[in-house]
């Protein structure tokens, strides 16, 4: 992997010159108590001093809800308009987290796999992840309990490590990465030797993620997911913040002779996520939904696509507004 | 138009509607496009996603048989926006069709054997394309059953079917509805299908018994097919999870570690063993 050393005023001159290439530039953002990523228009808007954004950067790529396809009936006739990949700009998300960026590995299996995605491949094709490594962490984060750590550079193009003079090293790590540090070349000098680690929070390990997954294969029938899921309200949130939650609803929207096909977030802590028309539905209380939810982040996921669908970032934990703590459950659960 | 987008269904010209039972309809579906038509194929088992464009996508299984070729039947109850937005349609009408998704009953393993099919109410269709391959490829299988039951002779589907398969010397067809269901003339059996299927006792000697129904249904069929001696691998159903994409990736159909749309919807009794049953 390339490594190269930018100073903190090449830093700015990059970031502008992203904006001047005409990319969109999606950062965390603050508003009010509430960090985010937004588009921005300059290095200004950027947040700085927090832990986590409240959702994941996963929008950008597989947005909250997006035209599949638009149609028009005349008559008895229809016609279809496609989704038009050209129509996705180039994109760049700068000071994503590396559990964010992790989590596009899990999210990109599920939609490449088999039947190619086009409509979330066009967003995933044109962005380029630009993560920050992380010098502080919460109670809330464990990434290093599912196989990544506040320096893994795995899901990103380049990864910046800042530095106490704020430069930052810059890990190259795909060839979009590389186009993008090449783009404004004269910004970077080569790297020093200097080791990241010492940059980096401290996140301890609480759990092992294989006796997790050995336990879970007898785990179906427990006593523990309605222990778990008593105080669940079944509100989704955990779904909606999370970088590798992928389950999706295909909706209607229509108006007179126009329509749309939708495809939208969806949760599979929802009641109505897998009710029949008839009525009947496998998952009708919400401990077998909680259950679906960790098995298949821990259970199915690794046995189907070689891969955990959780990154560690805790958002889950902080988001719940009844203080369910998925570390803390998947630590009783090895226990 | 490009048909690499995964959610642009093809566009199809309802052909023929035929009222099958009460709120039951099959549509017979043409495609629009020729090339469209030339470049699809599909196998016994397999599935689609039908679109009533302003309404929305329902998921049902092709009902006619590869066999058939130019055209594909689905049938349906009118239930929810979706099956309601379909019945509304004519013939003559646009609707959108997205497949052919999922696996197949493996017929090919098949040849040789004798096939006992046990279907309930509105399940036949899944099981008609199966039958009607089965009959248009006849010499390829032994003797053929057929136990077929409705809630009443009026909800009994593909009427003028059944009386061809009961009018073949080469079908052994035995319809039965629900006690109360029968009409004064009716010449079949009364009776729930599991106990109808244990009083036609078909021989497991080198059989598979194909199962397609209502949960409780397949609930109270296992248990006679086991006692007819049927082996879990020789035993096969349908599962009907709910869907939206069909292709295994907005996980609604997951059971187990399975995806009913990818794996499925056609599995052996002994796969199934290996999945929590509450699942689906």
């Amino acid at each position: 992997m390339e490594k190269r050393y930018i100073n903190k005023e090449g830093l700015a001159k990059w970031f502008g010159s992203i904006l001047n290439s005409g990319k969109r530039v999606y950062a965390p953002v603050r508003h009010g108590e509430k960090v985010d990523f937004h588009q921005v228009h300059s290095l200004e808007d950027v947040a700085e001093d927090y832990i986590q954004t409240t959702l994941s950067a996963k929008s950008v790529i597989f947005p909250r809800a997006e035209v599949l396809f638009s149609y028009k009936k005349d008559n008895k006739e229809v016609t279809l308009e496609d989704f038009n990949p050209d129509s996705v700009p180039e994109t760049v998300i700068w000071k994503i987290r590396p559990c964010d960026a992790a989590g596009f590995i899990p999210l990109s299996d599920i939609f490449n796999g088999g039947y190619d995605d086009v409509v979330y491949a066009a967003h995933l094709n044109k962005t380029t992840l630009v993560s920050f490594s992380c010098a502080k962490a919460d109670d809330f984060c464990f990434c290093t309990s599912v196989n990544g750590s506040p320096g893994a550079t795995k899901g990103s193009d380049i990864q910046l490590t800042i530095l106490p003079d704020g430069g930052a090293i810059a890990e190259i790590i795909t060839d979009k990465g590389m186009a993008l540090i090449k783009s404004a070349d004269d910004c970077f000098e080569s790297a020093k030797d200097e080791d990241k680690s010492k940059y980096l929070a401290d996140v301890p390990v609480y759990f092992d993620l294989n006796t997790v997954h050995d336990k879970l294969k007898e785990a179906f029938s427990s006593d523990i997911w309605k222990q778990q899921s008593e105080r669940c309200l079944g509100c989704g949130a955990c779904a909606f913040v999370c970088p590798t939650c992928a389950c999706f609803s295909i909706e209607e929207n229509s108006k007179g002779s126009h329509g749309q096909r939708i495809r939208c977030w969806d949760s599979c802590g929802f009641s109505m996520f897998t009710q029949h028309t008839s009525g009947h539905n496998p998952r009708s209380t919400q401990s077998q939904r909680w259950r679906q939810r960790i098995l298949h982040k821990f259970s199915y996921m690794p046995e189907r696509i070689n891969d955990f669908g959780c990154t560690g970032c805790g958002r889950c934990s902080r988001a719940c507004p009844v203080d369910m703590n998925i570390r803390e459950h998947l630590t009783s659960i090895v226990k | 138009m490009s048909k690499s987008n995964i959610y642009l269904p093809y566009l199809m010209r309802i052909e023929k509607i035929t009222q099958e039972a009460p709120g039951v309809k099959t549509f017979r579906l043409k495609f629009e496009k020729e090339e469209d038509e030339k470049e699809f194929s599909f196998k016994s088992g397999q599935f689609g996603e039908y679109s009533a464009f302003g309404e929305g996508e329902s998921t049902f299984c092709i009902a006619s048989s590869p066999t058939k070729k130019g055209y594909i039947e689905c049938t349906f109850r009118a239930t929810g926006r979706v099956t309601n937005g379909l019945d509304a349609l004519e013939e003559g009408n646009t609707m959108g069709f997205r497949g052919p998704f999922g696996n197949t009953f493996p017929m090919d393993e098949w040849k040789g054997k004798n096939l006992v099919f046990v279907a309930g109410g509105i399940a036949l269709p899944p099981m008609r394309c199966v039958i009607c391959n089965a009959l248009d490829t006849r010499e390829n299988y032994k003797d053929i059953t057929i136990v077929y039951g409705a809630k009443s002779v009026n909800d009994l589907v593909y009427k003028d079917e059944l009386k061809e398969w009961a009018d073949r010397p080469d079908v052994n067809l035995v319809t039965t509805v629900d006690p109360g269901g029968e009409t004064p003339d009716w010449k079949g059996e009364v009776g729930f299908v599991p106990s109808v299927l244990d009083k036609v006792a078909p021989s497991s000697e080198n059989t598979v018994a194909i199962v397609c129904g209502p949960p409780i249904m397949i609930k109270f069929t296992f248990p006679v097919l086991e006692k007819l001696g049927f082996k879990d691998e020789n035993i096969y159903t349908t599962l009907e999870n709910r869907m939206k994409c069909g292709v295994g990736k907005c996980g609604r159909c997951n059971v187990g570690k399975l995806y009913v749309c990818k794996d499925g919807p056609v599995f052996s009794k002994a796969q199934l063993n290996d999945i929590p049953a509450e699942e689906y």
